[in-house]
């Protein structure tokens, strides 16, 4: 199944059960009518979250660059012994 | 699939080139250093480089062997999907290993790789760089942002299944690779967010490895609106193609 019609199916599901909810009354209508406002704002939340936390957990790697300095050394001295040309590009 | 465990597996490493003269020499040292013990080619698709990348080539292959290091150049440039779409036409490996010939994917982690599938039996082992063990370094505030906004987005709309999708450091089963690049349309970074994601949909075991990526010191890869508009037209059309 196409994974758009996937997301399209949730979506109808929870119309029906918003629906139903308005229908029978089981909630306060005046709340009811206030429900998809309340998700699409808390899924703005949870993406702001997913978002800002991710960012201040970014994981980064400096000792990585040092490594790479250290590693593009030992080659270029491996390369220049074979004849290689390593000129800078 | 049943691979015969007791037979050595060969991987065939493509590497697209454009002006990497420096670069792919080291990364072919690096990579040779770091697989001493396995069986492997390095096939190089060099879109016709000005800066003499092929002549690099052809020195390396004398050093380490014309079987070890294939040259499957290209006119001019021509894209990233077909350069792979080429490189595998020369494949003869069971496993292809697709990375970056500017040093941002580091050979020390094909070792990995190789240990993850082989353990997992995965069709394809995806680097991922946003894990713990992995990382970037040379990311300003803005562009690691708009990466965090990127993959937060991709991974609402798309479900991939993988935590790092533009990567483009991975290995394929061969004939799942083919099965799969014969499906995708998309150009650039689109087109590896659409491998990955394709491969997901058609059920596909695959499985991650942490790895590091340390962002070209010179000419740093600016993300322009441009590129941003892209991306927004690559993730729509996924979610309505695949």
């Amino acid at each position: 199944m196409k994974h758009v019609l996937k997301i399209m199916a949730l979506l109808v599901a929870i119309s029906a059960f918003w629906i139903g909810l308005l229908e029978t009354s089981v909630v306060p209508r005046s709340y009811t009518w206030l429900l998809p406002i309340y998700l699409i704002v808390s899924l703005g939340c949870y993406g702001l979250l997913m978002v800002g936390s991710g960012l201040m957990l970014f994981p980064t790697c400096p000792q990585e660059a040092v490594l790479l300095q250290k590693d593009i050394a030992e080659a270029k001295e491996f390369l220049k012994n074979k004849g290689i040309d390593v000129g800078s590009n | 699939m049943g691979k015969d465990n007791n037979k050595e597996n060969k991987y065939s490493i493509i590497i697209p080139t454009y002006n990497e003269r420096l670069n792919i020499a080291l990364i072919i040292y690096l990579i040779f250093k770091h697989l001493k013990d396995v069986d492997f080619e390095v096939i190089v698709v060099d879109d016709g480089s000005p800066d003499g990348t092929q002549d690099v080539v052809k020195q390396l292959q004398q050093v380490y062997g014309e079987d070890r290091i294939l040259l499957r150049a290209r006119p001019r440039k021509l894209g990233l999907g077909t350069a792979y779409f080429h490189g595998l036409k020369h494949a003869s490996g069971e496993f292809v290993i697709i990375m970056d010939a500017d040093l941002s994917h580091h050979p020390k982690y094909l070792p990995s790789f190789i240990r993850k599938q082989k353990e997992t039996g995965a069709n394809i082992v995806t680097g991922t760089r946003y894990v713990r063990n992995g990382g970037i370094h040379g990311w300003n505030l803005m562009r690691k942002l708009t990466s965090r906004g990127a993959n937060v987005l991709a991974q609402t709309l798309l479900w991939p299944g993988v935590s790092d999708l533009t990567g483009s450091f991975r290995l394929y089963e061969r004939s799942v690779l083919e099965d799969v690049i014969n499906s995708c349309v998309s150009k650039g970074y689109v087109f590896q967010m659409e491998m990955i994601v394709r491969a997901s949909r058609k059920g596909y075991h695959i499985e991650e490895v942490p790895i590091t990526f340390v962002d070209r010191v010179y000419g740093s890869s600016k993300l322009g609106g441009s590129e941003i508009v892209e991306y927004l037209k690559g993730l729509l059309y996924l979610l309505f193609t695949t």
